[in-house]
């Protein structure tokens, strides 16, 4: 598959902060892709670079084979939904489309009418006294209607409630089902897009710990549950990233698919096993690499 | 928020959901079957997974592709996931439940008696 946008290992620093660490990733022309991370990981950061609203400080960042920085071709193609986007004082909702409808090739009026009617916009109100819910809805539409060729959505949904929310992925899913492109969605509300996203980039302390297709994450990690003594025989050997335990009972996650045998041996011991969602896998990961640097001071398994 | 359930294969599940509906005739032999973004909006998944799962019917020959139409049920397709599903019917079914009968001191016996016992024709002289 070609990569519509390909990173090389970009860095960013902030004085003391390194907020990228030689950051190399690729995203997959015509997928959607979410992009997670903890608040402070880089999300946002490597999103603004890479659509040219923030400098690297080493690293290359190439959209459709091309530098996107001062170069107008490359930039008019990509869309970018900030979860605190600026609009002009006085603007209502109207001239931010009007100006988005003129800056992107593939504007679709009646799409961003409809979507508008959707998450019931005020459209004679300015942008500076809608909710924060309907400030969130004028992105998501920009950022659907727009088409761009790649289009980013750095937590496009703050302030929309369930019902918006269902809404922004059902229309966002059927028009990129009519029309693919490259999608990158960053999101603290894992669950919710673990089933649209066909690619996982998992950001944590300005490294990627996890690359890889959504499905082959799904099987990556397993719960075993039951007698402790029984789950540490099992478990030995394995990486394990989580444990609970209530009496002498062990919940420990461990990554790695688990092959037939195994299933068999845990079969034998009386053990349980619970699927891990994505958000689940995602917080352990980014736990796990946070407790790996503090002990070992050396940084993050990847 | 979908009926997709997790730690197996979306597109595992997706196929199956479609061979259910073959198996209970609501998606007859030679009619056109959902496209892969159908699929996609009902079950609320990216396409490229759907797209998976329609790929394995149409790999297993339960599915063909008719040029510019789209997706059809083929001719004989129920027929063949009954066999498969009946020869897989006593490991994904019986095994689970005769492990647990043993864990709870239920012979073989017993476990057929209450099957019996669930599935006899009511009584005559009972309520209707």
């Amino acid at each position: 598959m070609t990569a519509a946008i390909e990173v090389d290992h970009l860095t960013k620093r902030y004085r003391e902060t390194l907020a990228l660490d030689d950051v190399t990733v690729g995203f997959a022309e015509n997928t959607i892709t979410g992009l997670l991370g903890r608040n402070g990981a880089g999300k946002t950061t490597l999103m603004s670079i890479i659509t040219a609203q923030n400098f690297a400080t080493h690293g290359t960042v190439r959209v459709f084979g091309r530098e996107p920085y001062e170069n107008a071709d490359v930039l008019s193609r990509m869309c970018f939904v900030r979860e605190s986007q600026q609009y002009q004082d006085e603007s209502k909702p109207h001239h931010a489309f009007a100006a988005a409808r003129m800056f992107f090739a593939n504007w679709d009026q009646q799409l961003a009418e409809s979507l508008v009617e959707e998450f019931r916009l005020p459209m004679n109100r300015t942008i500076k006294k809608l909710s924060r819910g309907q400030l969130s809805a004028v992105g998501v539409i920009i950022g659907i209607a727009s088409r761009a060729e790649v289009t980013f959505f750095d937590e496009p949904y703050l302030g929309l409630d369930a019902v918006a929310r269902q809404v922004f992925y059902d229309r966002l899913l059927a028009d990129y089902a009519e029309h693919p492109r490259t999608i990158v969605l960053s999101s603290h509300l894992i669950d919710e897009i673990a089933h649209l996203v066909e690619n996982v980039v998992v950001i944590d302390d300005g490294r990627i710990i996890v690359d890889t297709d959504a499905e082959s994450l799904r099987g990556e990690a397993t719960t075993i549950v039951g007698q402790r003594s029984a789950v540490e025989t099992f478990t030995a050997g394995r990486r394990v990233i989580h444990t609970d335990a209530l009496g002498n009972t062990l919940a420990a996650t461990v990554l790695g698919a688990l092959t037939e045998a195994d299933r068999q041996a845990l079969a034998r011991a009386g053990l349980d096993t619970e699927a891990v969602s994505l958000q689940q896998l995602v917080v352990r990961m980014t736990q796990h690499a946070h407790q790996a640097q503090t002990t070992t001071t050396k940084g993050a398994p990847r | 928020m979908s009926m997709v359930e997790e730690g197996r294969a979306i597109f595992l599940q997706i196929a199956q959901a479609v061979e259910d509906a073959i198996l209970d005739g609501s998606l007859a032999e030679e009619s056109q079957a959902p496209s892969t973004n159908e699929l996609a909006a009902f079950h609320r998944i990216n396409p490229a997974t759907a797209g998976k799962g329609v790929n394995l019917l149409v790999e297993k020959g339960v599915l063909h592709k008719r040029r510019g139409i789209g997706m059809f049920v083929t001719a004989g397709a129920r027929e063949a996931l009954l066999a498969e599903r009946r020869t897989g019917f006593a490991e994904r079914f019986l095994d689970p439940l005769l492990a647990e009968a043993n864990a709870i001191g239920l012979s073989p016996a017993d476990v057929a008696d209450l099957i019996r016992g669930r599935t006899a024709p009511p009584d005559q002289g009972t309520t209707p």
